[in-house]
């Protein structure tokens, strides 16, 4: 694995950011940014090269899910793996984020092992 | 209120808190609540709709919330500054998730609003419902939360 990729955490509540930061943190990530909700997200992935996304669903501006579309849609960063982080396992959200072409969704409360399972499950598939 | 709904409350309580926190809260006997102040110093609350009414209230000593809130970040936390209440919205937020997934397996689809976060000696909780509510007391080796919940199921 890779633990030098460049991972960017998308979280309204900056201590969810901080959360996963130390969960990442804790099985070896340490190249992280982080923004604020899907707008600020697009923009930092066109400003500079981003290997990673971590999205929760529900954010203000843009959410998780408008985020993976835009993301998907976009020719250069269109393959980014994306995991979305959601507060419930939601079957209609589950199939509306996998018809968006998804890489995978993680419900909370999670454990450092179980985030670093699914990152490196999507990253093995590339 | 139904008593089949306590469980799940409490399940999600403990699995939020060892997951996120790494702490392993104890609980104690339910009781019953007539009035509207809150046992702790700091309170996250969330409505609920759909087959049940109702909402949910964590409410934590200073000590206890301080403590959880440096385990889950990593970095020791000084008081009820803006990231432990930011937290606190998101444990309610997430023990909301865990506890309506749990329901679900009841039959019951209860969608929830977004948590707010209230805090000072002796708060109100002021449920959708009115109340009374049913609190289940947690002891934890920095002091009690307790989860205060009052929901009934829309026939």
């Amino acid at each position: 694995m890779d633990k030098s990729m460049k991972i960017l955490i998308v979280d309204d509540f900056a201590t969810m950011r901080k959360v996963v930061r130390n969960l990442l943190k804790q099985v070896g990530y340490e190249n992280i940014v982080e923004a604020e909700d899907g707008a600020l997200a697009l923009r930092a992935l066109k400003s500079q090269k981003i290997d990673f996304i971590i999205s929760d669903w529900n954010m203000p501006n843009m959410n998780g899910l408008e985020l993976l579309k835009a993301v998907r849609a976009d020719g250069d960063l269109g393959k980014t793996p994306f995991l979305m982080v959601t507060a419930e396992a939601l079957q209609e959200n589950v199939i509306a984020a996998v018809k968006a072409g998804v890489s995978n969704y993680i419900v909370k409360p999670f454990t450092a092992e179980v985030l670093n399972d699914k990152i490196r499950k999507i990253v093995e598939k590339l | 209120m139904n008593v089949k709904f306590i469980n799940p409350f409490l399940e999600g309580t403990s699995e939020v808190l060892t997951t996120m926190a790494f702490i392993e809260p104890r609980p104690g006997k339910p009781f019953l609540k007539r009035d509207n102040v809150a046992k702790g110093d700091v309170s996250g609350i969330i409505g609920f709709t759909g087959s049940a009414k109702g909402s949910l209230a964590l409410s934590f000593s200073e000590s206890c919330i301080v403590r959880i809130v440096s385990s889950m970040l990593g970095e020791e936390m000084k008081g009820l500054n803006s990231d432990v209440k930011d937290a606190v919205g998101e444990i309610t937020n997430m023990v909301s998730g865990v506890a309506r997934k749990k329901l679900e397996a009841e039959g019951l689809n209860i969608l929830a609003a977004i948590p707010t976060v209230v805090s000072g000696k002796n708060h109100s909780i002021v449920h959708v419902l009115g109340g009374p509510s049913i609190i289940i007391p947690f002891e934890t080796d920095s002091g009690p939360f307790f989860v205060d919940v009052c929901l009934n199921e829309v026939i």
